[in-house]
């Protein structure tokens, strides 16, 4: 009996601490996949708040009958140390338990299917008409945004950080240039692949300006770990006013630091980068014309300070190893006027 | 027993174990002395036992790079291991303990049982049997041989492409794993086969398809499946080895390959696969929790049938992996469906489990403890899955930590827990000794708690969007606390391990001695003296029911099983076959002699792959024609091993 209680107080304490405690904590993460910011994620938030639910229910109950099941026993107890042969029996009513349990389960998943359908349909395609276009594309490892909406004047490429306006579906053309990635925001939007050689497409849609983390989904190499990227909802005026800034080139850099920063950069990194306006116009890394715009470098890594451009300029494979970015062996001032060319680009 | 094909009527006596006729069996059918002997037995009991041995090496292994894992991610931005060398352990973890522990490890205690739970003398194909384990061995030292010199998979377990590729991924890597796979299914294959024809055919006489015991149904089904998924990966993994070396263009985007043709591939075989290394483990569990409630199983023929459909519906899933990958909603809502009705067999599985707890009269014992605990895990990993199986929650929790807590409850929960528990219960078979009971409630208490303390948050950590396969985490995204408790979990789980290991090797030695039934059950190998001898059974008994040990007690059959009196089969190894359905006995099947020839054409093989991966032209040929001379060997006919009656001279 002693053996019992232990029995049950330990997964009555384990029950209680490990699940009920966190799970309202949850919530306010940054990646949490229990929070929506918009209309696409809220019908996929309740029918994973449902169907967890439906979940620990099911662990609680089988959990109990467990317990229960094993402090009811007769007593006294069996035990194998006893003389003779142990009495073996076959007592009536077992069988009632399967055509019950099987009874309700099958009744749970089928409601459980028949909202999970209807949630299917409801996320499919945004209910509204127009919005904005975008495509990104996936690569080891950062993200290539390109908006695409009419006319061509008014397209432009950057990486790594996706404004869209508040209250405006988005729908996105997902493509891969390499491995296999997956596109994810769990704010807005659970998670597509982006598959070379294939166009998956999804959408998203913010409720409320604000910043919204999201990362790759698919292991796609060395530094999957490192290829987060960001959406950041703007009202409408907000945006196409960012929009506008974005579709015009870099200034060009006024003192001799970044004069010669500029030469250096088209020398050094320009085969590899574009910015637009200059002969920098490399496909293989991110578009840098309004660099010092963006939150972070290095899809996410680090915080996008001329300090961090620096460093990641002088250190691309100590900061992000196996990284495509190399190392160009720059000199101390090489890096500095490039730091300062950065800087320009607003 | 008359039947033509006899080639003589068997004397039907009763003999005891220390008879002259028990002398003359022991001679018969013992591993001769010495190395020779050692590497040619094909003892099933032997080949178990080393199946359970080399598959806990394995799992020790995968163990050590799971803890260099969970060191790494203790606290966010830690550099303990470079990302290179992380990527190779979390994908060598994954592919130890799903292909090197979790099958081999059961095939090691149905190759122990079987023979015994079905009242015969050895697996039907011993030769084979032999062949199999050397194969899984072999296979595994290969993988390894590629990790050890820093060119294991590390493209994860499942292995997409086009990562897999050569142009994102130059080194051998690849070539190792999908070599190395391709050779570890041969012995999954000759494993299968195997198991099936040795339920078909080699019974007790009486024992027919409805009193199997659930250990032959779940390893039955299990090899059924495998052997009609293994082909599917090997496949895939060979496809990728001629993309990779030759530049066929299966799944080489440039050249009109299709990416997605890999996951199709993988995940056919991956998801019947999960259940192949599942079912035997429920199935230890359906036969060990009643002899710990004194009561039979109850709904014996509903969880059957379970285990069966199970893994006929467990083809129809594999999809459920693929919901990000852009299918269209009325593909992946089948796939949905299926995946929610898969539940409902293990559904009747759990509630006949909990059924035979509530209505028999339990009894604590360290097997007894992991297989009601199991039932718990059982059902956390089971609803975590139904989640998963939801199109829309499954395109936010897959590929995070939710998953990994779903795998790890459905392989720890539903594999080790029973593995466990099983060694609890058939160590006194095996060693002639109990494992010591005191310190096997701290094993299941430390285990127990440590998996629970160290699995359970990856749930958490995966609903607050932390994603799998991640080297490191930054800072403030509020996974920091889980990690480290899990973490912590992970190495009391370790722990708990390590005490198994101790009570094993204390036990083997110093374990009071068992008998031949301690747990007074019910199946027939508690009739054979423990350790069984080499021959198994001195006699061979006949069942007349599911229960034999049980029936005076249970009282539900006309007729009785005899176990102490049956047919006397002394002319060389023999065994009897049985028909298939109905096990009426109908031939006396001449067994083959131990033979060096099983390790032989298994290193061949290891050589052949050796060449392959070299691309080397005459070590290839070396090995094909080895093989060759092997297998004649091996095969050679001879008139003693003659199944039919010889001709009149």
């Amino acid at each position: 009996m002693a053996q019992n209680r232990t029995v049950a107080k330990a997964l009555a304490a384990l029950g209680g601490v490990i699940v009920c405690a966190p799970l309202t904590a949850l919530a306010d993460r940054p990646m949490s996949v229990l929070r929506s910011a918009g209309p696409k994620g809220d019908p996929v938030l309740q029918l994973n708040w449902g169907l967890l639910a439906i979940s620990i229910l099911v662990v609680v109950i089988i959990g109990t009958l467990l317990v229960l099941a094993l402090s009811r026993q007769p007593q006294p107890r069996l035990a194998f140390d006893a003389r003779g042969p142990l009495p073996v029996s076959r007592p009536a009513g077992g069988i009632t338990w399967i055509y019950v349990g099987i009874g309700l389960t099958a009744l749970t998943l089928l409601g459980s299917l028949v909202w999970s359908m209807v949630v299917l349909a409801n996320v499919a395609v945004p209910s509204g008409k127009g919005g904005l276009e975008l495509q990104v594309i996936g690569h080891q490892w950062w993200w290539q945004v390109n908006y695409i909406g009419d006319p061509i004047s008014r397209r432009f490429t950057t990486a790594n950080e996706i404004h869209i306006p508040v209250g405006v579906p988005v729908r996105i053309t997902l493509k891969s240039a390499d491995v296999i990635h997956s596109f994810w925001v769990p704010a807005l939007s659970g998670k597509t692949d982006l598959i070379p050689g294939q166009t998956n497409t999804t959408w998203i849609e913010a409720r409320e300006a604000g910043t919204y983390r999201g990362q790759c989904g698919e292991y796609c190499g060395a530094q999957h770990a490192h290829m987060a990227f960001s959406v950041v909802a703007d009202p409408p005026a907000t945006f196409d006013a960012w929009w506008q800034a974005q579709l015009a080139d870099s200034p060009p850099p006024t003192d001799d630091s970044a004069k010669a920063g500029k030469i250096a950069f088209v020398r050094r990194c320009g085969s590899c980068h574009t910015v637009r306006g200059t002969d920098a116009g490399g496909i293989y890394g991110p578009d840098l014309t309004h660099l010092t715009q963006r939150a972070t470098i290095a899809a996410g890594v680090l915080p996008n300070t001329p300090g961090h451009r620096g460093a990641w300029i002088a250190d691309p494979q100590g900061i992000k190893p196996g990284s495509q970015m190399p190392v160009l062996s720059l000199s101390g001032p090489e890096i500095a006027a490039i730091q300062a060319y950065l800087a320009t680009l607003k | 027993m008359t039947v033509a094909d006899y080639s003589r009527e068997p004397r039907i006596l009763a003999e005891s174990y220390d008879s002259p006729l028990a002398e003359r069996l022991k001679t018969l059918w013992e591993t001769k002395p010495g190395i020779i002997g050692w590497l040619s037995t094909v003892d099933h009991k032997e080949i178990g036992i080393r199946y359970i041995v080399t598959s806990f090496a394995f799992l020790v292994l995968g163990g050590i790079e799971a803890l260099i894992v969970r060191l790494q991610l203790a606290q966010p931005e830690q550099s303990v291991v470079t990302p290179t060398q992380y990527n190779e352990l979390f994908s060598m973890h994954g592919v130890t303990m799903i292909f090197l522990y979790a099958l081999p490890v059961l095939s090691g205690f149905s190759n122990y049982l079987w023979p015994l739970i079905l009242g015969s003398r050895d697996m039907a194909l011993p030769r084979l049997n032999a062949f199999s384990y050397w194969t899984f061995l072999f296979s595994g030292l290969f993988l390894y041989a590629g990790f050890a010199i820093g060119a294991g998979p590390n493209d994860g377990w499942f292995n997409y492409v086009p990562y897999a590729l050569k142009p994102f991924n130059p080194g051998p890597s690849q070539d190792f794993y999908a070599l190395g796979f391709i050779f570890f299914g041969l012995s999954v294959t000759a494993g299968g086969i195997n198991f099936m024809v040795t339920a078909l055919r080699t019974r007790a006489p009486g024992m027919s398809i409805n009193r199997f015991p659930m250990m032959i149904w779940g390893t039955l089904t299990a090899n059924a499946g495998n052997l009609l998924a293994v082909p599917s990966v090997s496949l895939a993994f060979f496809m990728l080895w001629t993309d990779r070396q030759f530049g066929t263009h299966f799944f080489n985007v440039e050249a009109g390959g299709q990416p997605l043709l890999w996951q199709h591939l993988f995940w056919m075989f991956g998801h019947p696969w999960v259940y192949a290394i599942v079912l035997p483990a429920m199935s230890i569990v359906s036969d060990g929790l009643p002899v710990f409630c004194r009561r039979p199983l109850v709904g014996h023929t509903a969880v059957a049938l379970a285990t069966v459909i199970t893994m006929i519906i467990g083809f129809g899933v594999w999809v459920h992996h693929m919901f990000a990958t852009g299918l269209p909603n009325l593909a992946m809502s089948f796939f949905n469906a299926a995946s929610f009705v898969i539940v409902i067999p293990s559904a009747v599985s759990v509630f006949a489990w909990v059924a035979t707890i509530w209505t028999g009269r339990f009894i604590y014992a360290t097997a007894s403890l992991f297989f009601v605990s199991f039932i718990w895990l059982f059902v956390i990993g089971g609803v975590s899955g139904f989640l998963t199986g939801s199109v829309p929650v499954d395109w936010q929790v897959t590929d995070t930590y939710f998953v990994v807590g779903h795998i790890h409850y459905v392989l720890i929960g539903i594999n080790v827990f029973p593995v466990v528990g099983g060694l609890y219960l058939w160590f006194p078979k095996m060693t002639g000794r109990m494992l010591n009971e005191r310190l096997g409630r701290w094993n299941f208490w430390t285990m127990f708690l440590g998996f629970n303390l160290g699995f359970f948050p990856m749930h958490i950590s995966g609903l607050m969007g932390m994603p799998r396969r991640v080297y490191t985490y930054p800072d403030g995204l509020g996974w920091n606390t889980v990690n480290l408790v899990t973490t912590i979990g992970a190495f009391i789980f370790a722990i708990g391990v390590l005490l198994l290991v101790i009570n094993v090797l204390v036990s083997r030695k110093h374990g009071r001695i068992a008998g031949p039934n301690p747990w007074d059950a019910s199946n027939l190998e508690w009739s054979t003296p423990s350790p069984p001898p080499p021959y198994n059974f001195v006699v061979l008994p006949t069942v007349a029911s599911r229960h034999p040990l049980w029936e005076d007690r249970l009282n539900e059959t006309e007729g009785r099983s005899t176990i102490h009196e049956g047919a006397v089969l002394d002319h060389g190894k023999e065994t009897l076959g049985v028909s298939p359905l109905d096990a009426i006995p109908d031939a006396i099947l001449k067994m083959p002699h131990d033979s060096i020839m099983p390790l032989c054409l298994s290193l061949s093989l290891m050589v052949l792959f050796v060449g392959l991966l070299l691309k080397t032209g005459w070590l290839i040929g070396l090995a094909l024609l080895a093989g060759c001379i092997f297998s004649l060997i091996w095969l050679w006919p001879r008139v003693s091993q003659g199944q039919r009656r010889e001709p009149a001279t």
